[in-house]
């Protein structure tokens, strides 16, 4: 076994790095008892992921029960696939992905309603390129404003209510922050179509935030 | 440059992903325009909460359904 000295970094920084290694080893424990066909073993990993990936899915499909089905279809997923699992991500990250996949196979496969038309909340141009109404600045700076506990559900509720080609573009890119190309891989459209979906859909959020970052809505 | 290209090169710009040329037309326009200038803050402000809001904790705690934790434990011993 390789010694290994913390002594030159900061506590905080040591505390964070000895938890790492706890998870990266507990992880290989779980991992090689679920390869060892330890029934108990599986439902201790769906116990301790549980909520998280609940919440990821909730936060695709806007519907409990099409959570639930895409929670227990990507553990199912996991459970199978647990012998590809290399253990060079941690597995919370390594779900974290499969629950976010096994969320946009649920939303492809329900039943498609016409979407709400974007071009509405996007900027408006007159004739010489100039914006129609000039924009002027939220009378509540971002950083006070994210001060408010109700701001994030706010912002939720916003991000809710963008249309789904738009909102799962904003959703892979600015919250999960994967890389345009993955983003066009899973979806199966172009990078370009990446690019210009997410610039849409943080131009419509930034208008249905304005009311409330102006005071206008409490 | 005009306010609608400026506004089209908005992500390109928070990402560093403009040619220098393009960036100092896309200065010069924001230096002249302050409703651009505006709308770029906001625009960065609203990346930033959609961050922070992800982050954020829920209100409601982390619950752990236990009919669907049995459900999927079933499911792959089935």
């Amino acid at each position: 076994m390789t010694a290994v000295s913390y002594g030159t970094y900061a506590l905080p920084t040591r505390i964070a790095v000895l938890s790492m290694m706890q998870t990266v080893h507990s992880d290989a424990t779980l991992v090689a008892r679920l390869r060892g066909g330890d029934g108990a073993a599986f439902e201790e990993l769906v116990r301790t992921h549980m909520g998280r990936m609940l919440r990821v899915a909730r936060r695709f499909l806007m519907n409990e029960e099409d959570a639930r089905d895409a929670v227990q279809d990507a553990f199912v997923s996991a459970f199978r696939s647990i012998g590809s699992f290399e253990g060079t991500a941690m597995l919370g990250t390594w779900l974290h992905r499969i629950v976010v996949n096994a969320s946009l196979v649920k939303l492809r496969t329900r039943r498609r309603h016409p979407e709400e038309d974007i071009e509405p909340y996007l900027p408006q141009f007159a004739g010489d390129g100039h914006q129609l109404e000039p924009s002027v600045p939220w009378t509540e700076p971002a950083d006070t404003a994210l001060e408010r506990v109700e701001l994030a559900n706010m912002v939720r509720a916003a991000i809710d209510r963008l249309p789904d080609t738009y909102r799962v573009v904003l959703l892979l890119r600015d919250i999960e922050e994967l890389l345009p190309a993955e983003v066009a891989g899973m979806l199966g459209i172009t990078t370009n179509a990446v690019k210009i979906r997410l610039h849409r859909a943080r131009q419509a959020l930034r208008t249905l935030l304005d009311p409330q970052m102006r005071g206008e809505v409490k | 440059m005009t306010c609608e290209e400026a506004i089209a090169y908005l992500a390109d710009y928070l990402d560093g992903l403009l040619e220098p040329d393009e960036r100092a037309r896309f200065e010069r326009h924001l230096s002249l325009c302050e409703s651009c200038t505006a709308y770029l803050a906001m625009y960065r402000d609203t990346i930033r909460m959609t961050r922070a809001a992800a982050a954020a904790p829920l209100l409601e705690a982390e619950e752990v359904p236990e009919d669907l934790v049995q459900a999927i434990v079933a499911s792959v011993r089935g």
